[in-house]
């Protein structure tokens, strides 16, 4: 699998990227500038987190125009696989390339802390791994997280099944209206959603962030060690 | 607005009339308006230190791992494997008070600057912070806009947040204290500094516009607050992390190349300072081309471009043949760049703009006859024992009130705004292990890093609390493991004018020095914040407890080998170090019986090393699988923090000490730590082979806390009366 990272003016999660896809693909990811327009021979582009162009209109707002996008829609629109995370998830959505948006948290205040994910769909490229009900910790950090969508879109996305994680209890209790295990206050608990061919996944938490015993655990790691498995040439 | 300038405007600007003709007699003639700017702000409290100087000269400064003591932006230490570990702690605490979110984010950019300006990669913030009587409206107000402040800013330029403090008491209603510190990573060969060379080498702007924010912040932070505080508001800056974000990365990139001969952020005092401190630590003159500086807003003249402290810009001198390169990492970045100036053999700086000079000033004497005091200061008075006193409570519900008292709560609510995990390096976040531990990327290597002062002790009795802020510190980063290296200090104060102030600093530096030395822990940092004292309605003034507040740092050669504080499964808990169940300045004392009096616990430092030493040993030998070291709370508070960190249990032994059992269990005697060891009487023997008092208090297990009289918490319970004050506290 050869995947790309893309940094825009003030993303500063890829290194822990850089680290988690090192970690099971045993080469560096390319590093792609915003202002560059070419995924030649990538099979996975990463928008990683931060705050891109400071978040100061709407977070993803700027970045969802930058040059580099335009060659991510064709990607994409080659059924090209895109993981989303954070400020990334932000991106997807202000640029239409996933459904719905990420309001500021329910108590208008960052938040950095652990949460659980419980897996909802397990026949993608990101979640094959785990199985279905499966429960993970992950940590999150955002100020912006809280996920909501008209309701036709969340009919939708429920109704095809296109929730890949939702915010849950450790023992896997999801309870939308229950600040301690849905923190950002997200609609239906929804934390990470599919495109259609589930082949662009967008997810608030940092699964990259967990990837090494020593940085608390390694829950986070099945989600890449799912793509590698997925993408292998 | 054409000002005069004379004796009343010198006044003004916060000159003495002595300090003002000695002005007049380097120049030889009545200063330009830019000129008193310049001399007012270079020769302020801020950026002279003419009352401190004199003092902090008598710290150590020097270990063979010391490459970069004080005098540079920061302080540079050697951590093995061709590595370097730069880190300073700064205050930002005038701003903070009248600006809280704005004061403090623009701290932590300040501190940012100094880190990345050597080289390297700003890789953990912590943040020290103090404030007023938690009961007032206004406490709570610069609670949140302090701690929105930090995190907006850190969380947005990426470096993690990973540790800090937090004391509340009323001396910091009108001035609460905000102290940020950054540590960062460079290869040791690879170190920028600020002197400037190369006559006729460029001098080049970067960064963010100039504006018309900050000007004359370091005058503004070089007096106490009055009345009338709040109309200072334009002193303070405006942060933008992003722009920041920006720069480190495009400075870093520079960086890479060979362009760079000198680099220094444009911190305090702006372009006057950074271009004076670059000529001068070079031995050069500079000449700066104001019509060249990018400006925010039209019309501004050479005294407010010389005196704007507007934030994330720096100066650099650049080989002349490679400001190209320079100049296209910047353009890529979206950052401003102007060649402004260059250097000169005058000696003097110059400052021309729209085709005058609006400044000429001599570099030697502006520096060298730069004023520096020997105030009076009168010895601090040592307080009276304690006396007898008398529990009112069972420790039980003495435990539960006390972890949830304000200065022992949990810091939750906090931690939880800032970002401690960017960057994937973080091995223990907040509240996990005594000092935050980060990992150095790709190597074995990691840094334990904290910050400590109890400033009730240094209130109590200024010397025995500045050695205790420097043991503190210690002691937390041995606590993980990690070997000790070096001190960065951020020394805050009332009025130096006043005796007993003055005497509080010499007493704190005096205990700080004795620490430093007997520990072998140098100081290669640091910041001086006086003034930090506000005019009372009735006349009086209001000062801060002395707060000498220590960042330290350490090293681990291998992370594997760390531990943190949660309590571990099935282990006998032993107690290493001396009770003698010092309650004077206790959180108890202060908590349960409303007194704030008695000598702090003393410092033993022989004690303290040789307690200290021993426990690391035997850490990094792995017979250790949790280690506490026993401050605030005393071994009770020590032994619940263990458990609530982990969720594993402890019963309790009764200690059969002699002693009352509140003093076995709340007294706060220095030099303690609890650890988790598999066989205790192993564990006992080797350390009384060290000569170090070890004894066994408990044993780990199950899900509560059993004390001695069988009395049963649950881990459980504590968590919520730990947990319960901040979030009841902001949600008013």
């Amino acid at each position: 699998m050869k995947a790309a990272i893309v940094v825009f003016p003030g993303t500063n999660r890829e290194r822990d990227m850089a680290i988690a896809l090192r970690r099971v693909t045993g080469h560096e990811p390319r590093m792609v500038w915003h202002r560059e327009t070419d995924l030649t021979g990538i099979d996975l582009v990463v928008l990683p987190g931060g705050f891109s162009y400071g978040d100061y209109l709407r977070c993803g707002a700027m970045a969802a125009h930058s040059p580099i996008m335009t060659e991510i829609r064709s990607f994409a629109q080659k059924g090209g696989h895109i993981l989303g995370v954070c400020n990334g998830f932000q991106i997807l959505t202000e640029s239409g390339l996933l459904p719905g948006a990420l309001l500021r948290n329910a108590d208008l205040r960052f938040l950095s802390q652990d949460c659980h994910l419980r897996v909802e769909r397990t026949d993608t490229p990101f979640t094959h791994k785990w199985q279905k009900g499966d429960v993970f910790r992950t940590p999150l950090a955002h100020g912006d997280g809280n996920y909501t969508a008209d309701q036709s879109t969340l009919d939708r996305l429920e109704g095809e099944g296109l929730v890949a994680f939702r915010y849950a209890t450790p023992n896997g209790q999801v309870q939308a209206d229950d600040t301690a295990s849905n923190p950002n206050g997200s609609v239906n608990s929804i934390a990470g959603i599919l495109s259609e061919n589930s082949r662009i996944c967008g997810m608030m938490p940092h699964p990259e962030d967990l990837v090494d015993p020593l940085m608390g655990g390694v829950d986070g790691l099945p989600l890449f060690e799912g793509l590698v498995e997925a993408l292998v040439r | 607005m054409k000002k005069t300038v004379d004796d009343s405007l010198a006044q003004e600007f916060g000159l003495t009339a002595e300090e003002y003709a000695r002005v007049v007699s380097i120049m030889g003639r009545t200063p330009s308006l830019t000129e008193l700017g310049v001399f007012s702000v270079m020769w302020s409290e801020h950026c002279s230190y003419k009352s401190s100087r004199k003092w902090l000269r008598t710290l150590p400064t020097k270990a063979p791992w010391v490459i970069h003591g004080p005098g540079e932006n920061a302080g540079v230490v050697d951590i093995g494997l061709g590595y370097a570990a730069i880190f300073k702690m700064e205050s930002h605490n005038h701003p903070s008070f009248i600006e809280p979110y704005q004061g403090a984010a623009t701290g932590v950019g300040g501190i940012l600057r100094d880190v990345f300006t050597m080289g390297a990669r700003p890789i953990a913030n912590l943040n020290a912070l103090r404030f007023g009587n938690p009961e007032t409206p206004r406490t709570r107000q610069i609670i949140d806009g302090a701690v929105r402040g930090i995190g907006g800013y850190g969380n947005c330029v990426g470096v993690p947040t990973v540790g800090g403090e937090i004391n509340f008491h009323p001396a910091y209603d009108g001035n609460p204290l905000v102290n940020a510190m950054t540590v960062g990573l460079a290869r040791k060969d690879r170190i920028f500094l600020s002197a400037a060379a190369g006559i006729g080498n460029p001098v080049v702007y970067v960064g963010s516009r100039t504006g018309r924010d900050g000007i004359h912040g370091a005058t503004m932070s070089s007096a106490e607050f009055d009345e009338n505080a709040m109309a200072k508001r334009p002193t303070v800056q405006v942060g933008d992390p992003f722009i920041e974000k920006l720069l480190i990365e495009a400075c870093l990139e520079l960086m890479a190349t060979d362009a760079i001969v000198a680099i220094q952020d444009m911190g305090a005092a702006g372009l006057t300072s950074s271009a004076v401190e670059m000529a001068g630590k070079g031995g050069v003159g500079i000449e700066l081309d104001l019509d060249a500086v990018p400006q925010r807003e039209p019309g501004m003249t050479a005294y407010e471009m010389m005196l704007s402290e507007s934030q994330e810009r720096m100066l650099m001198v650049l080989k002349p043949d490679r400001t190209e390169v320079a100049r296209k990492i910047f353009e890529k970045w979206e950052l401003d760049f102007a060649i402004i100036g260059h250097l000169t053999e005058t000696g003097h700086i110059v400052v021309k703009h729209k085709g005058q000079v609006e400044a000429d000033i001599p570099l030697d004497p502006l520096a060298d006859q730069a004023p520096i005091y020997d105030r009076p200061a009168s010895k601090p008075v040592v307080p009276e024992p304690l006396g007898p006193v008398h529990a009112p409570l069972s420790l039980d519900a003495t435990l539960i009130k006390l972890i949830g008292s304000p200065d022992l709560a949990s810091r939750a609510w906090v931690w939880n705004q800032y970002d401690s995990t960017v960057g994937g390096q973080t091995v223990r976040r907040p509240g996990a292990a005594d000092a935050a531990i980060v990992k150095i990327e790709d190597t074995s290597l990691a840094l334990a890093i904290t910050t400590d002062c109890t400033p009730r002790y240094c209130h109590a009795d200024p010397k025995t609390g500045g050695a205790q802020a420097v043991a503190e510190a210690w002691r937390n980063i041995t606590a993980t493991g990690a070997r000790p290296l070096a001190v960065t200090d951020n020394l805050n104060f009332g009025n130096p004018e006043k005796p007993e102030i003055m005497g509080q600093f010499i007493a704190a530096i005096e205990g700080m020095g004795d620490a430093c030395r007997a520990l072998d822990f140098p100081v290669v940092s640091g910041n001086v914040s006086l003034y930090n004292e506000t005019r009372q309605p009735d006349g009086s003034t209001l000062a801060i407890l002395p707060t000498p507040a220590i960042g330290a740092l350490g090293v681990l050669d291998d992370v594997e080998k760390a531990v943190g504080l949660g309590m571990s499964d099935g282990k006998a808990v032993v107690l290493v170090g001396q009770t003698r169940g010092e309650l004077g300045q206790s959180i108890w004392l202060r908590e349960i019986l409303g007194r704030e009096d008695g000598p702090p616990p003393p410092v033993d430092l022989v004690a303290e090393k040789r307690n200290g030493d021993f426990v690391r040993q035997e850490i990094l030998s792995g017979t250790v699988s949790a280690c506490h070291d026993v401050s605030d709370g005393g071994i009770m508070v020590a032994v619940a923090e263990m458990v609530m960190a982990s969720g594993a249990g402890c019963e309790l032994e009764s200690p059969d000490s002699g002693m009352r059992p509140e003093a076995f269990w709340f007294g706060e005697d220095q030099a303690r730590y609890l650890v988790c060891v598999d066989n205790a009487a192993e564990f006992c023997a080797r350390a009384a082979q060290a000569e170090v008092p070890a004894r066994l208090i408990g044993q780990s297990g199950g899900n509560d806390l059993i004390l001695p009289s069988g009395v049963t918490i649950s881990a459980a319970r504590l968590v919520v009366a730990h947990e319960a004050f901040f979030p009841a506290l902001m949600t008013r």
